[in-house]
């Protein structure tokens, strides 16, 4: 089980202004271990980000994104007391959604 | 003839003042970029998944005595955690020795845990695909003492003992390089690469450089503890290894932290 991402769903002026915190290796499938096997590629391919239920993001992201990523967008619309969740799924299936509140 | 070449010597001089002056325009503009790189990052510092790991190890119950280490002492009273760090490394009553976060932790593990010694110090740090709990613990109670002044106490004896100690091996010289700490940071603006290296023998450079760690350090995807750091100071001078939570690694984090005083601590941090 993945560890549990960080949200932080705040109001700039008219808009939410959410940043995210993701724990993932994040792995290109490039590299090599010390015993020159290639390490299998394994990293997050999908993200949602909705707002009371709709999406208000949806990013497709690849292998060039670092570990440990950190997304940070804004969205209209949006009020305080508000629930902003976001999901990830990665290349093995593996998910991992979480939710916010707008302060 | 004579003239020609003279004149053509005193050209390429020129030259080469020139580039020399452009070489360290460059260097510094680097060094600044270096500092906006940091700032750009600051705002999502992959550390805090390290805080919020590290505080769910805390309260969870583990181990053979199937305890938490919320009653873990870090010298503030049993629990206490927030502004611990910055008065750490400290003597202990309790074992009748200074300790400092890293080998008081594994003391709790061991005391309230039952965790065996060998177990608790085993493999502190992480690496690809490998996460510790020591890393976790100490990103989360680092992270409280941000913003609070650094006060190491140097009152009791044993106290100024390590600080001592710490001295000496800070300026020891020895190893296959005939290395001390001191060769590269009892030194004014020096570099390993692009990497500015803090003068720790003053004050306003140790205290800079002693509140910005533990850190995340983005090209290994880690939080860096203290206790790594040393351990690879030793290695870059190619020391013998420097046991973890050895007497030798207290005193000199105790030499190192005492400098800092008065500073406010601002770690977990962000390095390249």
């Amino acid at each position: 089980m993945a560890d549990p991402m960080k949200i932080r769903a705040t109001m700039a002026g008219d808009k939410v202004e959410v940043k995210v915190l993701m724990s993932h290796e994040m792995e290109t499938g490039q590299r090599k271990d010390s015993k020159g096997a290639a390490i299998p590629a394994h990293f997050i391919q999908n993200v949602t980000a909705t707002h009371n239920g709709k999406v208000v993001l949806s990013a497709e992201w690849g292998p060039a994104v670092s570990k440990n990523p950190f997304l940070s967008f804004k969205f209209a619309g949006g009020k305080p007391g508000d629930k902003v969740s976001i999901t990830w799924t990665d290349n093995k299936g593996e998910k991992r959604t979480d939710e916010a509140t707008v302060s | 003839m004579n003239r020609t070449l003279g004149g053509a010597a005193r050209a390429a001089c020129a030259v080469m003042a020139l580039s020399a002056a452009g070489a360290f325009a460059q260097q510094r503009s680097a060094v600044e970029e270096i500092e906006r790189y940091r700032q750009a990052l600051g705002d999502g510092n992959p550390a805090e998944l390290w805080e919020a790991r590290g505080e769910g190890i805390w309260k969870k119950a583990a181990g053979p005595k199937n305890a938490s280490l919320e009653k873990c002492d870090l010298g503030l009273g049993p629990g206490v955690v927030k502004g611990a760090y910055a008065q750490l490394p400290r003597y202990f009553a309790d074992v009748d020795k200074v300790m400092d976060l890293e080998t008081r932790l594994v003391h709790c593990r061991v005391t309230l845990q039952g965790i065996s010694p060998e177990e608790a110090k085993k493999s502190p740090f992480g690496g690809p695909g490998r996460k510790t709990d020591n890393d976790a613990l100490v990103a989360f109670i680092t992270a409280e003492s941000r913003g609070i002044a650094m006060a190491v106490p140097m009152s009791h004896p044993k106290e100024v003992e390590a600080f001592e100690v710490g001295k000496k091996i800070f300026f020891h010289r020895g190893g296959p390089y005939d290395f001390a700490c001191s060769t590269c940071h009892a030194v004014d603006n020096v570099r390993i690469r692009l990497q500015d290296l803090p003068n720790l023998t003053k004050q306003a450079d140790a205290q800079k450089a002693y509140t910005a760690w533990p850190a995340y350090r983005v090209s290994q995807g880690e939080v860096r503890t203290f206790q790594w750091r040393l351990e690879d100071c030793f290695r870059q001078q190619r020391f013998p290894h420097l046991d973890f939570t050895s007497d030798a690694s207290i005193a000199l984090t105790m030499f190192l932290a005492r400098n800092a005083n008065g500073a406010p601590f601002n770690a977990p941090s962000i390095k390249r």
